[in-house]
């Protein structure tokens, strides 16, 4: 972060008010539909390819050290952010599928075993379903889904129902990406571990809409990916705790994994390396150390509310437009509303409001199970994020009246 | 901006996409096929009843999707009734480049009134994302004929 954007944010963090206007002028793009990028993650990039780019872990060099050192405090950024215990608790992924899938891969073949059971919730992107439909198919476990009643909220009762001897994973997201519907993911992780099965929480939403504390919620494994925490694409990681994962197999061979390779036989080396095989994405590394940089110093509880407070706003316009169909109303929310309307397809009311200005996500948004538990094959989904204003919902509202216009 | 919307939403297709025409499973259809856009979840299935000269004797489909999708697949269920398979495989070779907005070259005399109807679709050109939308119906039509279970947008 330069020093001008550097004394941009600290004059933001003064006291206790959020000046959304001063976000919005950190990004050149706004929108409702994906997480953009403030000018200092796109800046910071661009001085690390520029000035700064060599590979890591190929040490005699100034640049491949600045680099590795890059690289490597990213990782402890990254840590901290999540307040694991140690840094070689991060591995950093492509995103939270790949970080499942190393999950799937690595643990689940090592250690789940025909007949064991694995629970998911009905919310679950598809991320967090298809990774483990792939391990069942190869290895015989079963997978037990928790239901959600029709506000959209994780049924904690049922979810005990369905813990057993035979329960050894738990995978759930911590935010529907769809219903905005935040799981108790504490309560999740403590019965999973009285039943003696691990966790792995996905946290594609939810690292971005709260802080989180990896000590304190003693999860297992926890996903996220760079790209919704106003960073790049191209880069995510998996915390997992440091016994588990020196336990675990490796997942992807190749450069930089290992401690000795001869043609009889190879040894690996321990967490984060293990996991971490070829070229990493080390410019994205830096583009997501700057992105949290960013976050924390505008401050995650403060984003926070400012999009609690934009969630109610636009719940009750919204509410007020008719033939609108909110999905999803938990008592617990992040900043989503995903709605339908009477008689325009999502689709049509995305090509619609787009040439009003107003990108939102329309189609099944990758969970076509909760699309079907709902009895819908899409919807329009308006994310609502740091930058983000009121002035923004109104012209949603205002664009779905257009829509209403078109389709009479 | 708003006029290429008002032109991709002409009311031939809004009305088509409320009150799809043949919208129905045909009993004696002879062949079928499921059309899949997986990016955005919409599915239909068209019905053909072909007779020993591959002529399309019935069309029809059911399934969702959006207003273009569906006003297509009733469009083109209207369209192709009479004609030879092959016939209607070629006016999809034409309509596919409407929809793209390349150069149509010189289109049969039996086609003209066909794709007089047909061009109220061809705004979609203004908006990549949607020709899947109003083509999926004639790629199905087409895996249909071939008989191939299902045909997908990708």
């Amino acid at each position: 972060m330069n020093a001008a954007a550097m004394a941009d944010v600290m004059t933001k963090d003064e006291g206790d008010t959020y000046d959304v206007d001063a976000n919005r002028a950190d990004f050149p793009a706004l929108s409702l539909e994906i997480n953009q990028k403030p000018e200092v993650v796109i800046e910071r990039m661009n001085q690390a390819y520029r000035g700064e780019y060599a590979n890591v872990h190929r040490g005699a060099y100034y640049l491949s050290q600045k680099a590795t050192d890059n690289y490597e405090e990213a990782r402890t950024k990254v840590a901290r952010f999540l307040n694991a215990k140690k840094d070689d608790e991060i591995i950093f992924t492509r995103n939270v599928t790949a970080a499942i899938n190393l999950v799937s891969h690595s643990y689940g073949r090592e250690f789940l075993k025909e007949g064991d059971e694995i629970i998911l919730s009905h919310m679950e992107h598809h991320a967090n379903i298809v990774p483990w439909q792939l391990l069942r198919d190869e290895t015989g476990i079963v997978i037990k889904v928790v239901p959600i009643d029709d506000a959209g909220n994780f049924l904690m009762e049922e979810y005990k129902k369905l813990l057993g001897p035979k329960t050894k994973l738990v995978a759930v997201t911590q935010v529907s990406n769809v219903l905005g519907t935040i799981v108790p993911i504490k309560e999740v992780i403590d019965l999973a571990h009285e039943a003696g099965a691990k966790v792995l929480i996905d946290g594609a939403q939810g690292i971005v809409h709260s802080p989180v504390d990896m000590q304190a919620l003693d999860v297992d494994f926890y996903a996220f990916t760079g790209h919704k925490l106003y960073g790049p694409s191209g880069i995510g990681a998996l915390y997992g705790k440091l016994d588990i994962l020196n336990a675990m197999p490796p997942y992807q061979g190749g450069g930089d994994m290992i401690e000795n390779v001869t043609f009889e036989k190879t040894t690996y080396r321990e967490a984060p390396a293990r996991f971490e095989a070829g070229t990493p994405p080390i410019v994205e590394a830096v583009g997501l150390a700057a992105a949290i940089d960013y976050v924390n110093n505008v401050g995650l509880e403060k984003i926070a509310r400012h999009e609690q407070g934009l969630l109610a706003y636009a719940t009750e316009r919204l509410t007020g437009v008719d033939g609108l169909t909110i999905y999803g109303q938990a008592e617990n929310k992040a900043a989503i509303v995903s709605f339908t309307m009477d008689g325009a397809h999502p689709h049509d009311i995305g090509t619609i409001i787009d040439s009003r200005g107003v990108a939102v996500r329309a189609g099944h948004h990758c969970a076509q199970p909760l699309m079907d538990r709902f009895g819908i094959a899409a919807t329009a989904r308006a994310s609502m994020a740091m930058y983000s204003n009121k002035d923004d919902i109104d012209a949603l509202v205002d664009a779905l009246n257009y829509v209403k216009e078109i389709f009479g | 901006m708003e006029d290429d919307i008002r032109e991709l939403y002409q009311e031939v297709i809004l009305d088509h996409g409320k009150n799809p025409r043949n919208f129905r499973h045909p009993e004696d259809a002879t062949c079928e096929a499921n059309g899949n856009n997986p990016l955005c979840g919409d599915r239909l299935t068209v019905y053909l009843k072909l007779n020993g000269e591959k002529l399309i004797e019935d069309a029809a489909f059911e399934g969702r999707g959006c207003a273009i999708s569906v006003a297509s697949a009733s469009m083109m269920t209207d369209i192709v009734r009479g004609k030879t398979a092959q016939a209607a495989e070629s006016l999809f070779d034409i309509f596919h480049k409407m929809c793209m907005g390349e150069e149509t070259g010189e289109a049969p005399d039996e086609f003209t009134d066909d794709l007089d109807k047909l061009m109220v679709l061809s705004g979609v050109k203004q908006f990549p994302m949607r020709v899947k939308c109003a083509t999926l119906a004639w790629h199905t039509m087409n895996a249909a004929v071939h008989n191939e279970a299902s045909a997908t947008t990708e």
